[in-house]
């Protein structure tokens, strides 16, 4: 196994099962049939296989693993170069996971253009296992920008009825990000003669370059979390998008912000992340706030969701910007929670919507009468979107709030406000969806969940359990590569001692004194 | 083993009848859950007799969370402090899963009901058994959610889903004050582990700390924090306004959770803490008045409520008191002495309300009740013996029920120490005495005595409980009688009741103190319960109509307590209002207002021409995306090329 181009392989495999179904032919019913046949074996063979990478990764090493390199433009600097670490290793099996996820999953939801559909998630699979992988900023740049070419045809395609607002509004916000992006690219080239990641992370560039190219890439990353103000663009292309989208919107998109956090700003731009790191801290604790606030009084539940879900990566920004590693590891596995849960509570979402096709709040009530597995399903995510000790939503939750708390107790405490403002308008949700009493009509009829939907959400609630149980799994294979980050910044960090404390005009450092 | 066993069997048996429920049919998912509980009622018992006194020890299962220092096990801590609590729990529960199996016999969904019971009961064990602050907060959390779905049971009523909502966000208002607790106590002791962080406090006594940018005594601001997340869990007043509402869950549930278990866990956590709590003067002050604060607070309003359950419930809130003001007096031997014997007859009190309800066809009013006492005999002699105990009924020198031994310590205590505001706690202390025993009378004389003042129809069916009902009640009862005589060497200053489970510091004298206070003292709370119990006697039996009349002269202030001292009123205003109005004035006036109109919209709004005329809309954005892209590619290629020349 060791020979093989385990990376390559698992990217480009996908588009390879995607040029399969391109080519079959016949009546609209086999074409569908076969689509949806061999996007099943390709996602389901393509996680397996990255399963091998995780059984082949070594733990103890902090550096890049499973590296490959081509030269691409030669005598550029610029190459064709794969590897992960242990930041990157769970991106890269979320994303092989929720693809599967989301072939069973809309198995029957999809009438329309099947063959598309399918073509375009095993696209998305690609350029997202390629993301996570790339290791050359030219070839990171493709797969990040790249990625969303199919999203916008997900959302334009198979979108609700104002998907032409949602997309155009995605794309305005993301072409600012991408265009200052892409100056930051260039600029560091320019000044370091290559494109080569693990070059760029130990070459040091000077303190003041830092500070542009830190708001060049905060920029995009920013945009792509989504941190408050940045955020208004998320309701409308959840709302907009296909279930299958929103999955892998707010498993695997969002997630891009924050390792690029992790893969960029910190490693490459340590000064600049330390002195940038209170405006950080004050947007996230505002975004914990503010969207927590909104979420309250949404009707549309896919629209609560996805402010919930800019609330949750408030806790993810703050944690990603911890110089410690409860802080850093606490924002992954932050992630890979959120991943999971956000993901299965847009599939929540989307199994009534299949339904009943309306996603206003209010149409609903008393689905525990009738579809009563459906209504422990979603109760289940609603307490690990809550953050319920012994779900994923807690560890990484605990581990940020704990590790900022070192630093900064007015950051934690905010946080944690959303302890409270999450518990609020999740069992809100919940109540007004599942409990009350079975009145509508139109309820009465609704069944409950398909064979396909369990099969789509096991793989999730396992996760989720595991993960809140014993997320020792999730944390080890990290440890190395983030305790090397976390040495590599926390020189930066203390030199700009008050830079972790200035955030909302808080506090000195903790320190104990004796009297 | 015999803990892991103990731990583990509720949890088994809320997976398998959870899941399986509805396959296994009523009958089989009850005798699992009851079954299982059995087995942990039985090594409960076994514990007591094997490990009560000896030294802290651990059961480890595996490691939770190992990250940057911060190691959390699942692991079970064996002392005499979480032996005592297991046997309340598992003993406790397992009769109200014998009960439920009577109460329920109408009900559709009974594996539903038994498997959160189960569920809870396992969620309460690992919190009383957690060996670190982190696995503490897991059975916290547990219980919360298995409070949520049990009050929240029959969840087609409106009140009921309310109910369950709003225990589960106002005791998340404490847990957030655990949460940062738990941040403050890494930061300060490097660990969450009970035993580092109790063999450290005392070294720490004299430092400070800066927190949120003030600077505290270190132990104070911890302790603060932690107990900030025991009021919310405990219904302290503040954070108690959660619990009269979560009376809409089914009666066993207000007996198990909501008066015998799940609320006594912050009086646990402030024990299990004493190490820490005995050198943070300041927080046990606090405490103390917290704790005598809602004793009295809660007795007032529990005065004036008709609903036999909400009287109870208030009842528990007021008995929460006295047992946190026995721990910031430094007695935390004297809160779980309390803690214990409460359990069984506020458990029996509520439980004999249930089969009040029960008999007379769900009836809860107080004032559609009465004379009924010759039809249910069993259920009215159980009553009398929980109410005995609860007002602490005894001849001083001789003896008495549960609660005399406890409620007695508890004030003697308050008098005997040198903590803050201790006779501020004695007199409350005495005075919620009188008025508990004035409403536990007047709950005896309403619902069982005089005229009968429901209807014909429900008056026929008025029948006493099945046996599966009145046996739990029976051993409650035993147990209400004689708990505080067989523990009351959990007081007492010589012994080996708990086998330094519970820490007192080298300044504290007050177990010692309480056994030498003058003669007025001890009798004080004889003559505040037959005050009280004869003041009832007179409004109710010998005088009916003097209540309503009095009532009536005083209407301000009776308005005020009945409407609870209209703290649901205020947190509407000051809280729920104004979060709902914040969030929609962000969303309308910061999102779509600001935001949106000078952000996307705006620039939108220049360019939507030139969209609308692209004619197919999906391939008109990956054309403009591509172009984007292709303008970058150029951009580079030719900025290097201008660089290579």
């Amino acid at each position: 196994m060791g020979d093989w181009p385990l990376l390559s392989l698992v990217t480009f495999l996908p588009l390879v099962g995607a040029g399969f179904i391109f080519f079959i032919r016949g009546d609209e019913e086999t074409v569908a049939r076969n689509a949806r046949g061999v996007a099943l074996w390709t996602s389901l063979v393509t996680f397996i296989l990255s399963l091998m990478i995780w059984a082949n990764f070594d733990y103890a090493q902090a550096g890049f693993q499973f590296v490959e390199r081509a030269d691409w433009f030669e005598g550029l600097g610029i190459s064709y170069r794969m590897g992960i670490d242990g930041i990157s290793l769970w991106f890269v099996l979320l994303s092989t996971l929720l693809t599967v996820v989301v072939v069973i999953g809309s198995w029957f939801s999809v009438h329309v253009r099947v063959k598309e559909f399918m073509i375009a998630f095993l696209v998305m699979d690609t350029l997202m296992v390629g993301v996570f992988c790339a290791l050359d900023l030219v070839l990171f740049y493709i797969f990040f920008e790249g990625i969303l070419i199919p999203m916008y045809l997900i959302i334009g395609i198979w979108g609700g009825k104002r998907r032409i607002y949602a997309s155009f509004k995605f794309f305005l916000y993301t072409l600012l990000g991408s265009l200052l992006f892409l100056i930051a690219v260039v600029t560091m080239y320019v000044q370091a003669g290559t494109t080569d990641i693990p070059s760029l992370m130990v070459y040091g560039f000077d303190p003041t370059l830092q500070k542009w190219l830190w708001i060049a890439m905060f920029a995009s990353f920013a945009v792509k979390v989504p941190m408050w103000p940045f955020h208004t663009w998320l309701p409308d292309a959840h709302v907009e998008a296909p279930t299958a989208g929103s999955v892998l919107l707010a498993g695997v998109l969002l997630k891009l912000g924050g390792y690029g956090f992790l893969r960029f700003s910190l490693p490459m731009l340590p000064d600049a992340s330390a002195y940038f790191a209170p405006l950080i801290y004050t947007l996230s604790a505002v975004a914990v706030v503010y969207t927590s606030l909104v979420a309250l009084v949404q009707s549309d539940m896919k629209k609560l969701i996805a402010y919930s879900s800019i609330a949750h990566m408030g806790i993810v920004t703050i944690g990603c910007f911890t110089p410690n590693s409860l802080g850093i590891q606490g924002s992954i596995v932050q992630m890979l929670s959120h991943g999971v849960v956000s993901a299965a509570l847009f599939m929540c979402v989307g199994v009534v919507y299949d339904r009943l096709h309306t996603r206003d709040i209010d149409a609903y009530g008393g689905l525990a009468q009738n579809m009563p597995f459906y209504a422990l399903i979603f109760l289940f995510f609603t307490f690990a979107a809550v953050g319920v000790p012994g779900t994923s939503g807690f560890v990484g939750e605990l581990m940020v709030i704990v590790g900022i708390f070192q630093f900064n107790q007015w950051v934690s405490f905010f946080a944690a406000t959303g302890l409270i403002l999450g518990a609020a308008y999740m069992l809100w949700l919940y109540r007004r969806v599942v409990f009350g009493a079975l009145t509508k009509e139109n309820l009465k009829a609704l069944k409950d969940v398909r064979l396909n939907e369990v099969v789509a959400f096991a793989p999730l609630i396992i996760l989720a359990v595991v993960m809140g149980i014993y997320p020792s799994i999730f944390t080890a294979p990290m440890n190395a590569s983030v305790d090397a980050l976390v040495s590599h910044v926390s020189t930066a960090f203390e030199q700009a001692p008050n830079a972790p404390h200035l955030a909302l005009g808080a506090s000195a450092p903790a320190s104990l004194a004796a009297r | 083993m015999l803990h892991t066993i103990l731990v583990l069997c509720p949890a088994l048996g809320a997976l398998i009848v959870g899941l399986f429920g509805r396959y296994l049919g009523d009958r089989a998912s009850q005798i699992i859950t009851c079954g299982l509980m059995a087995i942990t009622a039985l090594c409960a018992w076994i514990g007591v007799f094997t490990y009560m006194g000896e030294p802290a020890f651990k059961v480890h299962w595996f490691t939770w969370i190992s990250v940057g220092g911060l190691e959390a096990d699942w692991s079970l801590r064996i002392d005499s402090l979480s032996t005592i609590m297991m046997l309340v729990v598992g003993f406790i529960s397992f009769l109200i899963h014998v009960y439920s199996v009577g109460y329920m016999s109408h009900d559709p969904s009974k594996p539903r009901f038994m498997a959160y019971l189960s569920l809870f009961t396992f969620a309460m064990l690992m919190l009383v058994t957690s060996d670190n602050i982190i696995q503490l907060f897991f059975g916290w959390e547990g219980v919360g959610v298995a409070s949520y779905l049990l009050i929240g049971f029959w969840y087609t009523r409106p009140s009921a889903c309310a109910a369950a909502m709003k225990a589960f966000i106002v005791n998340r208002v404490g847990d957030f004050a655990l949460m940062l607790g738990i941040g403050a106590l890494f930061l300060v002791f490097d660990s969450v582990s009970y035993d580092v962080i109790f063999n450290k406090a005392a070294s720490l006594a004299d430092t400070q700390i800066v927190l949120f940018g003030g600077t505290f005594q270190t132990l104070n601001i911890i302790t603060l924090l932690l107990f900030i997340g025991a009021m919310g869990k405990s219904a302290q007043i503040g954070l108690h306004t959660w619990l009269p509402d979560a009376m809409e869950g089914p009666t066993p549930v207000s007996a198990l959770i909501h008066a015998a278990t799940m609320v006594t866990a912050g009086v646990f956590l402030v024990a299990r803490f004493s190490p820490v709590f005995e050198f943070a003067p300041s927080t046990l002050a606090f405490v103390t008045f917290i704790g005598a604060t809602t004793c009295i607070f809660a007795a007032t309003v529990g005065m004036t409520q008709f609903d036999i359950k909400r009287v109870i419930a208030y009842s528990t809130c007021s008995q929460l008191g006295y047992m946190f003001f026995a721990c910031g007096v430094g007695a935390y031997q004297a809160g779980v002495f309390h803690l214990m014997t409460h359990a069984f007859f506020k458990a029996l009190l509520f439980l004999g309300a249930g089969s009040v309800i029960h008999a007379m066809s769900d009836e809860q009013d107080m004032r559609k009740m009465g004379g009924i006492w010759k039809k249910i005999p069993l259920t009215y002699a159980m009553m009398w013996i929980g109410t005995l105990a609860l007002i602490g009924f005894g001849i001083p020198g001789i003896g008495g029920f549960a609660g005399f031994y406890s409620k007695d310590a508890i004030l003697e205590a308050a008098y005997a120490s040198n903590g803050s505001f201790h006779l501020y706690a004695f007199w409350m202390g005495v005075l919620a005495a009188v008025l508990t025993a004035f409403y536990s009378g007047r709950l005896i004389f309403l619902s069982f005595h005089g005229e009968p003042r429901a209807d014909h129809h429900t008056m026929e069916h008025v029948h006493e409980s099945p046996p599966i009902m009145t046996v739990p009640l029976m051993v409650l009862g035993v147990g209400a009688v004689i708990a505080g005589f067989v523990a009351f060497g959990m007081v007492e200053p010589e012994g080996n009741w708990w086998g330094g489970a519970i820490f007192t510091g080298p300044e504290n004298h007050v177990l010692h103190a309480m056994h030498e206070v003058p003669l007025w003292v001890s009798l004080a709370p004889f003559f505040a319960m037959a005050f009280g119990l004869g003041l009832s006697w007179v409004f109710y039996i010998a005088m009916p109509g003097t209540a309503p009349k009095i009532a009536a002269a005083v209407r301000p202030l009776d308005n005020f307590l009945r409407n609870k001292w209209y703290f649901d009123e205020l947190y509407d205003r000051i809280f729920v209002r104004p979060a709902l109005a914040l969030g929609r004035g962000l969303w309308h006036g910061g999102d779509q207002g600001i935001i949106d109109r000078f952000g996307p919209d705006g620039v939108a709004g220049t360019t939507w021409g030139t969209a609308l005329r692209i004619a197919r809309l999906q391939t008109g954005y990956v054309y403009h995306y591509a172009f984007v892209m292709l303008i970058g590619v150029a951009v580079f290629v030719s900025w290097y090329l201008f660089l290579q020349r």
